[in-house]
């Protein structure tokens, strides 16, 4: 291990080092505590300039309470839902099946096509953002949830097709040979022999992928425009505009906007972070 | 029956391919080209094109604003290379084993999992001229307030600090992950050998880390060159362009100047700097799997 474990080091070294991470701890999240505690403040600790001290009236219910009331937070809310949870079960599904065939049946083309995949998914949105945009307009899909889910599957399937394939090419060929000698069609393989074997990276993918769609900021610009479609990303910038000095509602709708997220990695986290340090360890 | 298998085995990976491969070609390689074909273009989104040869081209290399959003691109890439050495310091931190620090690495790791829009906003907040807690600190050190966000020599450090902050959250989990998998048996024979500090970490540590560091570097690398939504969020641009960037120039271009093909123009650009990245992580993702 490295550094030298601190339970080798003396007591003194022990014990501010065990300070010292909490410590560290705080300074690092400052700016978002003070984001929380702004959430809870009343107007006149805002209008009084207390940004950054303990609340003097703590107004968390009533600040919430608003946002959801006086805002269409809550219609945000819902359309992220909306555009996120389609687009990730699309991405992460014909991902599967693209990764599967780039990893266990070899044919001409296999890496041209696997490399197309990989630089597709670095591509800067910009060279992409004038084309898609007038394709979803032509589709009558401008404004919509489903063109922006439709794009959302397929960027994301750049990056989806790279991380199923990489995992699948390390399953044994075993398996899947042992099935066809069996007569099994090559469909029923996939679903009862591969399937089952790459539920972890499944779970790794959905989880990785969700944030990346829930906070994308750029097509939410660019796709959408009206407040029945608009994800909570764009919805936040939005509030900033119309209530421009009401700090505290803008506080408590980033802590909603960034509470799902954060939830999903908490429970998942081992999933979350084994999708992507995915080539951290070995590559 | 072996036959009928075989050609199974050579129709199915199309079928598995197809919808895949579909979606990506009309919504990434497709554009890709219709975006370069455009920048040839003088149009406003809506109405007739007008073919201008290279105009587009020429009017960038002679147009201010371009310049400096190339200029603070620069600065993105280079100072967004503090990432992965401060991940790394933050990793070498944190890589103990005592009470609560499973939870104390995972609330490190929080910026990076929230949106970069908040992520703008917190920061607006951080550098607020008159009560910003940033020039609560300048004051307490006796330093006049600098008001970060709209003075055009500070803003895009000012901008970029934002960014490094969910960006050294990422480097660090990617070198915690590469520290776990350390070889005992090569640090022990190290230390064994008087090796410790310093130069442990840089003869014995960084060349074990190496896989760790290259993904770092790459992923930093692409999310300096798409700066775009702490721009956004934070300045818009502002003041006076100075803080723009190539991702946000283009953007305002097309959508709120109507200049469809010298955004498209602006886009290609940036697809070419990015090109050299793509081909390099292509490169050596391609060379360790004939390996």
């Amino acid at each position: 291990m490295f550094p030298t474990p601190v339970e080798k080091r003396s007591l003194p070294f022990n014990i501010s080092y065990r300070v010292a991470v909490w410590i560290a701890l705080v300074l690092w999240l400052l700016p978002l505590i003070a984001v929380m505690m702004t959430s809870a403040r009343s107007v006149a600790d805002i209008n009084a300039g207390n940004y950054w001290g303990i609340p003097s009236e703590w107004m968390l219910i009533e600040n919430y309470t608003m946002v959801f009331t006086q805002t269409p937070m809550l219609q945000y809310l819902l359309n992220s839902l909306v555009i996120t949870l389609p687009a990730v079960l699309g991405s992460v599904a014909l991902s599967t099946l693209a990764g599967y065939a780039l990893a266990k049946f070899p044919f001409k083309g296999n890496v041209a096509l696997f490399a197309a995949f990989i630089a597709g998914n670095f591509v800067p949105f910009q060279i992409l953002m004038i084309p898609v945009r007038d394709l979803t307009i032509s589709m009558g899909m401008y404004d919509t949830a489903t063109g922006l889910i439709l794009f959302h599957v397929a960027f994301q399937t750049g990056f989806c097709t790279l991380f199923m394939r990489n995992f699948i090419i390390g399953l044994p060929d075993e398996l899947i040979e042992a099935a066809r000698v069996e007569g099994v069609s090559e469909w029923k393989i996939f679903i009862h022999v591969v399937l089952p074997l790459i539920r972890p990276a499944l779970a790794a993918l959905a989880v990785l992928i969700f944030t990346f769609i829930w906070n994308d900021y750029f097509w939410a610009l660019v796709l959408v425009q009206s407040d029945e479609v608009r994800p909570i990303t764009a919805g936040i910038s939005a509030l900033k505009g119309q209530w421009l000095a009401s700090w505290q509602l803008i506080a408590a709708g980033s802590i909603i906007a960034a509470l799902p997220p954060v939830i999903l990695f908490f429970a998942m986290q081992r999933h979350f972070i084994a999708g992507l340090t995915l080539g951290a360890t070995k590559g | 029956m072996q036959t009928l298998r075989s050609k199974q085995q050579q129709w199915m990976p199309i079928v598995f391919l197809l919808p895949a491969v579909i979606l990506f070609a009309v919504y990434v390689i497709f554009p890709i080209a219709q975006s370069i074909w455009l920048s040839f273009f003088e149009w406003d989104g809506l109405g007739e094109k007008t073919f201008v040869g290279l105009a587009n081209y020429e009017e960038l290399f002679t147009d201010y604003q371009f310049w400096i959003a190339l200029k603070n691109n620069i600065y993105w890439l280079v100072f967004f290379m503090l990432a992965p050495p401060l991940g790394l310091a933050v990793a070498l931190f944190l890589n103990q084993k005592i009470l609560g620090i499973r939870l104390v690495k995972s609330l490190f790791f929080f910026p990076f999992v929230i949106s970069q829009v908040v992520v703008g906003l917190v920061f607006s907040w951080f550098y607020d001229p008159s009560y910003g807690i940033f020039n609560n600190v300048l004051g307490f050190f006796g330093v006049e307030p600098v008001a970060v966000l709209s003075d055009e020599d500070w803003v895009t450090f000012g901008i970029i600090v934002a960014g490094l902050w969910p960006q050294v959250a990422y480097c660090m989990i990617l070198y915690l992950t590469g520290l776990n998998n350390l070889s005992p048996d090569q640090i022990e024979a190290a230390r064994l050998d008087g090796a410790y500090g310093w130069r442990m970490l840089w003869y014995v540590i960084l060349p074990q880390l190496r896989p760790a560091t290259f993904i770092a570097v790459v992923v930093t690398v692409i999310g300096a060159l798409r700066s775009f939504d702490l721009v956004a969020t934070m300045t818009s641009g502002g003041p006076f362009g100075s803080s723009t960037v190539l991702a946000y120039f283009m953007y305002e271009q097309s959508i709120f100047n109507y200049r469809a093909g010298y955004g498209a123009a602006i886009a290609t650009v940036l697809f070419l700097i990015m090109d050299v990245y793509i081909a390099y992580f292509l490169w050596r993702m391609l060379k360790s799997e004939k390996a």
